[in-house]
């Protein structure tokens, strides 16, 4: 086994240096602005690293109605998630904008960051973008709610970042081309993803470990970005994951960076983005849990697994997990494939009690959660959003 | 999908009926649910492959990006 090539077949760098960049810089001051946030910030960092190649910029419009309704991108790429840049008609008009147009991207204090080569200004239906991607259009549902409070216009066409979008938490993040130096350094040919927003507990740490006796590194990549609230603070995350593996893990086969992006919740459609993300960064493996990037109920347990089946070409080898518990007459961590016993020796690793016992200033039990980790989560007076 | 959406977006290419069946073949007991989308991802694998890296990856890139994993600490 070898580490994967990037997604659709190379890895993109649209992060300008050199000549090109000071020729960017220069050629950014004669055109219309168009200020992002936080969250098109982070996208267009991940779009001009690789992270979401092949993309070079946001969907243009055959790109994000493909997506929409067949998952992929037009030329059958397997894509599952919507990166778009939307504008109201107000903005629209002020920049006068047409096909074919550039465009000067800035950050939200006006600093000139990135050329946007337009290609494609187009409408869309805000109910049908909810449906497809989220399968519901409950505005309870904070994916949803983000879609309905996105600007009438979307465009599309692709971007050169020249100026510095710094990443929070910078000493923790890799780019693909680091983490593909990194694995392939560390002599790693079979890496797993995991995918996480929370503190970890020993559930997840099985399901890592697990993953580790038959792969030669573990990639724990957790996405920073806006969350809703209730999920744990970015920091706390860090700071409980450092702890984790500065105590239970081999330095040589665990690897923790971040992936500044925000959660969406789209459930099945975002475990195959997620996929898709790690295949960049090389991994072989991608771990997929219960009700992988869920929220609420909207999304039955298994089916971020059962999605996998439509993409045998996605190029990245999933890996399901059942959910773990803690059995007290097996004496460890288990799941239901593997403990014969009922369900009154088990305790569960659920988010919600883990919750409440920290917000009262409890230690959980050493079954549920490393005691180092949980020192360090109980540091903060509010670990939550 | 409408006819017309379709044929704007999918082209019919001929193979020999003898590759077909082997194809046929070789997909069951896979999630390839067909001889196109089979063909269409061995394609795109070898189109991929020969098209050139848009930004060559230097030795030199590459020692600055070891450097940088060392004073981050995930080299030794």
């Amino acid at each position: 086994m070898s580490l994967p090539k990037p997604h659709g077949g190379r890895l993109v760098n649209r992060a300008l240096s050199g000549r090109q960049k000071e020729a960017a810089e220069r050629e950014a001051k004669e055109l219309p602005r168009l200020k992002l946030g936080e969250e098109l910030l982070s996208d267009l960092r991940n779009i001009a690293h690789g992270i979401y190649s092949p993309l070079k910029g946001f969907l243009c419009e055959s790109d994000f109605e493909n997506v929409l309704y067949e998952k992929r991108l037009a030329d059958d790429t397997p894509w599952t998630i919507p990166i778009v840049l939307d504008i109201s008609e107000d903005e629209r008009r002020r920049l006068e904008l047409r096909d074919g147009d550039t465009l000067t991207l800035c950050d939200a204090g006006g600093r000139e960051v990135a050329l946007m080569h337009v290609e494609s200004i187009y409408g869309y239906d805000k109910g049908e973008f909810a449906e497809k991607v989220f399968l519901t259009t409950d505005k309870a549902h904070p994916g949803v709610t983000k879609v309905y409070r996105l600007g009438e216009c979307l465009l599309g066409g692709s971007i050169e970042m020249f100026g510095k979008v710094e990443p929070p938490f910078s000493r923790f993040y890799l780019r693909p081309v680091e983490t593909r130096v990194l694995f392939k350094e560390r002599g790693w040919r079979s890496v797993a993803g995991f995918q996480t927003r929370n503190v970890p507990h020993l559930g997840h740490e099985y399901v890592q470990k697990t993953a580790l006796t038959f792969v030669d590194g573990i990639f724990i990549n957790p996405v920073i970005g806006k969350k809703k609230s209730g999920d744990f603070k970015d920091e706390v995350i860090l700071a409980a994951y450092e702890a984790l593996l500065r105590n239970y893990y081999l330095k040589e086969n665990a690897v923790m960076s971040i992936l500044p992006m925000e959660m969406r919740y789209a459930g099945p459609r975002e475990a195959i983005h997620h996929a898709i993300v790690r295949k960049n960064f090389g991994c072989t493996h991608f771990i997929v849990g219960r009700d992988h990037a869920g929220v609420g109920s909207y999304y039955e347990p298994y089916a971020a697994q059962e999605i996998f089946s439509e993409f045998p070409d996605l190029g990245i080898v999933p890996v399901f997990f059942k959910s773990f518990f803690y059995c007290r007459k097996c004496m460890t961590v288990v799941n239901e494939k593997i403990c014969p016993h009922g369900k009154e020796f088990h305790t569960s690793f659920s988010g919600t009690r883990l919750r409440e016992m920290l917000m009262r200033g409890e230690t959980p039990p050493p079954e549920i959660m490393r005691p180092e980790v949980a020192e360090v989560v109980k540091q903060w007076k509010n670990p939550f959003v | 999908m409408g006819e017309k959406e379709k044929e704007e977006k999918f082209k019919t290419v001929s193979i020999p009926a003898s590759l077909f069946k082997k194809i046929e073949e070789r997909i069951k007991g896979t999630e390839f649910t067909s001889v196109a989308s089979y063909v269409t991802y061995v394609l795109r694998e070898v189109v991929e492959e020969e098209e050139e890296e848009e930004v060559p990856f230097s030795e030199e890139d590459e020692e600055k990006v070891k450097e940088r994993l060392k004073a981050l600490g995930y080299l030794d």
